[in-house]
């Protein structure tokens, strides 16, 4: 989960803060709110998700409740990449 | 329009003619029909000219009879028939048969420094006064023409642009850093400020006086929401009508052809319509003519509309075939007329219309602008309406879901959750009475950018407060008008004389001498719109209602009935030279070196935000305002303060 959440964190510190530090964002922090996202963004960061880890996002999980902080991000990744693993093994 | 500049310098007297001179070439595209430069002692005075109105007698500066009085004006006063019918019974002496700029110079000789007020038109003044040695400047009540001004040691120095006061040798230029910082938050300088250091503007509705014995500034008109609810519908789309036609009658006077803007829109339709009934009645319709821009891009592109609104005035439209290249090639050009930077390429599809517009022979043009903000037309009206809405039942799922209809032309929007839409538009019921309740969302966004702003200039902002300094200048009246008031007022007095008149508007028109005359801009229908309650602007969610229940006949249905779209041109993608990196000159301005030259960016975020842009193009609103924003204020410190650092 650690390096998820580092994955993700440089992500965004590429693409939203253009290199800038998102140290100042905790994991826990809303994207939103510090003005990191905007809807335009969350799109880029889908793709980035389903480019890197090969789950996909269905329009009903575009929720704040799942994408909007970076511990958020990674519980859901991990969630998704779960469901993924058992719908193999099954 | 014109240009105008001069000096005053009470203790060691006016330069010599040939820095006005200089001046005045410096801004021979706003005037290349005829200039000249009068030298009174304490002051000097120049002007570049469009011959316009009476092109036979209207040579400036010009004097009264006396010689008391001089002037140096742009613009235009629309009702001098009518005051010179009035000033003519009051015995006042005319020399000349129908010149507007002698109305100025009379109408300030019996009416003194109130006679602004009763002027209908758009202008920047400078009238020198000899018996009370005081150069007085004037700015319309809209900010449609520019004028900007500066002290140089005992000398006050102005111009109609920036560009002229470096002329001066006392006046270097030098970026404003915190300007350019508001300018990035606000889309334009706080008011009465300008990008560069201790150059400042004079702000619409105000007059400057400058006398030995000091300077006064003061406001010689205020607009002020009163909204009478006892009206019916019925009553305000009559009298708007009726007030509309004037506006535009008085606007239809000039001595050379005259032009109009057709975006396809509501606005300039209904303008187009009414300035075609009325040259029609005169037997002088084909007057007329219509000049539109056309783009490759579909989603920006409003051709089809355009070419139906055309068909019905029975005219073929002027189009300028707008290719993203040529956007691209000309943004450096531009900039050096807007004098500011930009956030959005439309300016320069603007840029070359004008250019367009020149080449006919035209160097009039009617437009629409100005009835967004005066009928409530613009998206973040109707956002701040459903803001409100939405934050009145915060748990509410369905509520936010309307607010995917504000940006129908924004796709990525359509997609986002009810919550993720709450978050964006920053619903919030403890904000409802917030000052700023309307533009918070867009001026967040906005601090986006500062991302990209140098460490040291990031530093240098910590200790300011920007918005506290725009409260402060606010009218006391602004806190009894309501949300909607309070809105309309700061797009009026910010957005619109700062970036949509200034670098949308006269700068890029005037780049090829050519005047535009905004019709929505008449006060009068300015002060009829204040009196409007906000129900009637805008019915439920459908914005300039009223005007659409005034004039809606007058426009085809396809223009009535389309969804509002702002004016845009295609962004980022008009940059990106054959290999998909930014083409030159414009990866000129953005290397590593010519970033730091300047000292007001981080070359590393510039850099990653290009390597965004190459990998694809931008999607985001704020990415391509990142981008538009960089380039024009590189461009903008290359061409005036090329070399030097803004710390």
């Amino acid at each position: 989960m650690d390096y998820l959440s580092k994955d993700i964190r440089a992500f965004i510190e590429e693409n939203f803060l253009f290199g800038g530090s998102a140290e100042d964002i905790s994991d826990d922090g809303s994207l939103i709110a510090e003005g990191i996202l905007d809807s335009a963004g969350v799109l880029e960061l889908v793709a980035f998700l389903e480019g890197t880890y090969g789950i996909q996002v269905a329009d009903s999980e575009l929720l704040p409740t799942n994408l909007d902080s970076i511990n958020r991000i990674a519980h859901y990744v991990v969630r998704k990449q779960a469901c993924l693993q058992a719908a193999r093994v099954a | 329009m014109c240009g105008i500049a001069g000096v005053v310098d009470f203790q060691r007297g006016a330069p010599q003619a040939r820095l006005l001179e200089r001046m005045a070439a410096r801004m021979a595209h706003r005037g290349p029909d005829d200039c000249g430069v009068w030298h009174g002692g304490e002051v000097a005075l120049s002007h570049t000219r469009l011959a316009i109105v009476d092109p036979q007698h209207g040579a400036q500066p010009m004097h009264t009879g006396d010689g008391r009085l001089s002037v140096s004006f742009n613009g235009e006063i629309f009702n001098h028939r009518e005051l010179r019918a009035l000033l003519e019974k009051q015995g006042r002496p005319f020399r000349t048969h129908h010149c507007d700029t002698e109305v100025v110079l009379q109408a300030y000789a019996h009416w003194g420094e109130g006679c602004f007020e009763r002027f209908n038109g758009q202008w920047a003044i400078a009238l020198w006064d000899a018996d009370r040695r005081r150069l007085l400047l004037s700015r319309d009540r809209f900010g449609i023409c520019p004028l900007h001004y500066t002290q140089a040691g005992s000398a006050w120095v102005f111009a109609s642009e920036a560009k002229a006061l470096f002329c001066h040798p006392a006046v270097a230029p030098a970026v404003d850093v915190d300007a350019v910082c508001d300018i990035l938050r606000f889309w334009t300088p706080l008011p009465g400020h300008t990008a560069f250091r201790n150059v400042s503007e004079l702000e619409p509705g105000c007059c400057l006086a400058i006398e030995p014995q000091g300077v006064r500034h003061w406001r010689y008109w205020q607009l002020d929401y009163r909204p009478d609810y006892g009206r019916r519908d019925l009553d305000w789309s009559e009298e708007l009508r009726a007030l509309l036609s004037d506006a535009v009658r008085l606007r239809l006077q000039a001595d050379v052809p005259l032009g109009l803007y057709l975006s396809g829109g509501l606005d300039s339709s209904v303008v187009g319509a009414l300035a075609d009934q009325l040259l029609s009645a005169r037997g002088d319709a084909q007057r007329l003519s219509l000049f539109s821009v056309q783009f490759d891009e579909q989603d920006v592109d409003e051709r089809h509309f355009q070419h139906g609104m055309a068909q019905r005035l029975g005219r073929q439209p002027h189009a300028l075939a707008c290719a993203n290249a040529a956007i691209g090639q000309h943004l450096i050009q531009a900039v050096r007329h807007t004098e500011r930077p930009l956030f959005r390429t439309a300016a320069v599809p603007l840029f070359l219309l004008s250019r367009r517009v020149r080449a006919h022979d035209h160097k009039v043009v009617l437009t629409g602008e100005g009835a967004d903000e005066v009928f409530g037309g613009y998206d973040l009206f109707k956002e701040a309406k459903l803001r409100r809405f939405v934050a009145r039942q915060p748990g509410s799922k369905r509520r936010p879901l309307l607010l995917r209809r504000l940006y129908p032309y924004l796709p990525h929007l359509q997609t986002q959750s009810p919550e993720y839409l709450h978050a964006y538009f920053q619903v919030d019921s403890d904000h409802l009475d917030d000052p700023f309740f309307s533009h918070r969302p867009r001026w967040r966004n906005n601090a986006r950018l500062e991302r990209f702003l140098s460490p040291e200039v990031r530093h240098s902002q910590r200790q300011r407060d920007p918005l506290a300094e725009l409260a402060a200048w606010l009218p006391q009246r602004f806190s009894d008008w309501d949300y909607f008031e309070r809105a309309q007022y700061l797009e009026t007095t910010m957005l619109l004389p700062g970036y949509i008149l200034s670098s949308q508007g006269d700068r890029v028109a005037m780049a090829h001498g050519v005047e535009t005359r905004p019709v929505f801009l008449d006060h009068r229908l300015a002060a009829l719109a204040a009196r409007m309650p906000a129900e009637v602007k805008m019915r439920v969610l459908d914005e300039k209602h009223v005007l659409k229940q005034a004039a809606g006949d007058l426009v085809t249905p396809q223009v009535l009935r389309r969804p509002k779209q702002p004016y845009r041109a295609p962004e980022s993608v008009c940059f990106r030279g054959p290999d998909g990196d930014l083409a030159e000159p414009l990866a000129e301005l953005l290397r590593p070196a010519s970033i730091r030259r300047h000292g007001l960016f981080d070359p590393d975020a510039v850099s990653r935000l290009l390597s965004k842009a190459r990998t694809a193009p931008l999607r985001s609103f704020t990415d391509n305002a990142a981008l538009v924003f960089i380039l024009s204020t590189q461009a903008l410190l290359q061409e005036f303060v090329p070399g030097s650092s803004s710390q």
